[in-house]
């Protein structure tokens, strides 16, 4: 939950840093972002929770879990909320430039809130994905869904029964966001 | 920066890229088979293959995939199957891109145009010569880029069965982390060589997709 | 009116993309008040011209005034933005394609920048949206989006949109040139209105009828130059320039063929 609130709000602001930032800031982002999306989330996880303790950040494995699922996927939603901003009409810029607005006012009112009314579908795909790909912090010791059917499993020998109750638990989960994003797609059609 | 210890220790990232690349080749044949199969069923006439169909993509997306090789490699000698974890890797990851793969190739045989058919069938071609002859090589044509971003995804997604202990370049750099406590090292190593392979795979792609373009 | 010092101010402008020159050195002086419409064939420059107004197309040389302000002032980024944002308030513009918010409502497009930028608050703006839709007779589709419009009903919203910030200038460009011929006249209805109550305007315009009959004065501009300038009698009766001839043959043959 909290990685997906900063997978969201980060892909925004990476997305508007990488299309209008200045360059010092803008590159090393796009590099950082190039970065993520070449390599697998599992070697980033590592990186974050060994590597944030090598220069002396001793975190938690459940922030470092957040931190890096977060990361992951706000560099995914980045590129989607970045084509939607190209994609919004020019016209809908100059328009508002003309009334007086500034750029980082026009940015925030009008282009934003349109592109991200058209990124809602692929993010609502991106969020389903970070909740499967939430089973990786087990392996750096969170003691989420996949980890607490593990300790289980040690104590009964029984892997198969409680693997299959794990994946059944994040099939429900994952049935009601997909309801819950089918919801509301069908409401922000309406207000187009 | 360690340069020394990079040095020293890349003949092992080396050797445990080998492993990945035999893990996505093997996966994607896999996976590709398990797409055909499971497209075919999506579309079939039969609802019971349909069903079948929507059920493997149904589930297999709807939970992790870490849980699924869990599921295959620690529970599967509960049941009688046993498999070493390599072996393991490559099912249940091939298991898993297949249910992708799966909607991948359905979506590009659906939005063939259905005028495509109708014309087939006018000219007097049965169901299977239109598809055969007329749907199925445009499908074709749409449907490699899609599967370039799944063969994609499944690269990185070769990373979890580090998780079930195959020694491929994820589970090396979790090692060397473990015992040098260099991360930042390690995962430049093995950062730059996933993406070595993720660039080379998709310039293959690329390339498949040009060909088939200008035919 | 007693002769004054020009309200906008237009003093050898000139534009150029790379080789290409647009804007050829020119001129154009309008008075407060007064209604100037731009004509010309497509490429003349026209619509440049007018962007160049409210800085949107920056010139590559000349000055724009508008009474003692320079709109086009050279200045520091920072500082330019903050200029040219006070600026923009002054000059309201109507777009060929309306280019209104379709994540907002028609009261959200009319209230957001008089509550951003000149800071009213709600009830005061939404009296204000709800005064401007009557002078352009659209009262009722206040809570209405703008995919739930017609063009010509768009292109009024715009328009109330732009009155909304009590621009002392009205750019025009083309506002009527994306309608269907039926949605036309609204359009022309509203904006005749306003030049009865003495806005400035400038219009960019392929409406000769409508020129003739709403402005004080009409430019001819054919690549790059304004080739003919007078009032409307002369330049649609008796122009004396023979490109202005050939367009406005031209013109009048396409419209009726």
């Amino acid at each position: 939950m909290a990685s997906a609130l900063l997978s969201f709000f980060g892909g925004i602001l990476f997305a508007v840093i990488a299309l209008h930032g200045p360059w010092f800031i803008r590159l090393p982002v796009r590099f950082f972002a190039w970065l993520f999306m070449g390599t697998p989330l599992l070697l980033q996880l590592f990186l974050i929770y060994f590597g944030l303790v090598q220069i002396g950040i001793d975190l938690p494995a459940f922030v470092a879990g957040v931190i890096g699922l977060g990361l992951h996927f706000a560099v995914y939603n980045s590129e989607l909320i970045q084509t939607a901003i190209i994609a919004v009409d020019k016209g809908q810029m100059e328009a508002a430039r003309t009334l007086g607005l500034s750029r980082g006012q026009a940015l925030r009112k009008i282009v934003i809130p349109q592109a991200v009314r058209d990124v809602i579908p692929p993010i609502g795909n991106n969020m389903i994905a970070l909740l499967k790909d939430s089973a990786l912090v087990s392996v750096i010791g969170v003691s989420e869904l996949t980890l607490t059917a593990q300790l289980a499993i040690g104590r009964t020998y029984r892997p198969f029964e409680f693997y299959v109750v794990a994946a059944v638990c994040y099939y429900i989960i994952n049935l009601g966001l997909e309801a819950v994003l089918r919801r509301i797609e069908r409401r922000v059609q309406a207000a187009r | 920066m360690d340069f020394e210890l990079m040095l020293r220790i890349y003949p092992f990232f080396l050797e445990a890229a080998w492993v990945t690349i035999q893990l996505s080749i093997l996966t994607t044949i896999l996976g590709l088979i398990c797409g055909t199969l499971g497209a075919a069923a999506r579309l079939s006439r039969f609802a019971t293959l349909r069903f079948t169909g929507a059920a493997y993509v149904s589930i297999i997306r709807g939970t992790p995939a870490l849980i699924q090789l869990f599921i295959l490699y620690f529970g599967g000698p509960q049941v009688g199957i046993q498999l070493d974890a390599f072996e393991a890797g490559v099912i249940g990851l091939g298991v898993n891109i297949g249910a992708y793969m799966t909607e991948t190739m359905r979506g590009a045989i659906i939005s063939v145009d259905k005028g495509q058919r109708e014309a087939a069938r006018t000219l007097g071609m049965s169901q299977f010569q239109a598809f055969r002859r007329v749907i199925l090589p445009q499908a074709l044509r749409l449907m490699i880029r899609p599967l370039g971003v799944n063969i994609n995804a499944l690269i990185k997604g070769t990373a979890l069965v580090a998780a079930i202990s195959v020694v491929e370049l994820t589970y090396t750099a979790q090692r060397y982390i473990g015992s040098t406590y260099k991360p930042f090292e390690m995962f430049l190593l093995s950062g730059v060589l996933y993406m070595v392979i993720i660039y080379v795979t998709g310039k293959g792609i690329a390339y498949l997709d040009q060909k088939v373009r200008l035919q | 009116m007693t002769d004054q010092s020009p309200f906008v101010d237009i003093r050898h402008a000139q534009k150029s993309f790379g080789t290409l020159e647009v804007l050829k050195d020119i001129s154009l002086q309008v008075q407060q008040g007064e209604i100037v419409a731009i004509i010309g064939p497509s490429g003349s420059g026209k619509s440049t011209l007018l962007r160049a107004i409210n800085d949107l197309d920056p010139l590559t040389g000349g000055e724009v005034w508008l009474e003692d302000m320079q709109v086009n002032k050279a200045l520091p980024h920072r500082q330019y933005e903050a200029h040219i944002n006070k600026v923009r308030q002054q000059i309201g513009m109507v777009f060929q394609h309306f280019n209104l918010f379709p994540h907002l409502t028609v009261r959200g497009n009319i209230t957001l920048a008089p509550r951003m930028l000149k800071g009213l608050s709600a009830e005061e703006a939404d009296k204000l949206a709800e005064e401007q839709l009557a002078h352009v007779g659209l009262s009722d589709r206040i809570d209405y989006y703008p995919s739930q419009l017609s063009g010509g009903q768009k292109q009024r919203v715009a328009i109330a949109r732009a009155l909304a910030m009590q621009p002392k200038v009205m750019l025009f460009d083309e506002a009527t040139s994306a309608l269907d011929p039926e949605l036309v006249e609204e359009v022309n209805l509203v904006m005749k209105r306003l030049a009865e109550a003495h806005m400035t305007m400038i219009i960019v315009t392929h409406e000769m009828g409508f020129a003739e009959s709403v402005c004080d004065r009409v430019l001819f501009m054919d690549e790059g130059v304004v080739v003919e300038e007078g009032p409307p009698s002369v330049i649609f009766h008796n122009p004396q320039n023979e490109r202005t001839r050939n367009f406005l043959r031209k013109h009048l043959a396409d419209n009726n063929g």
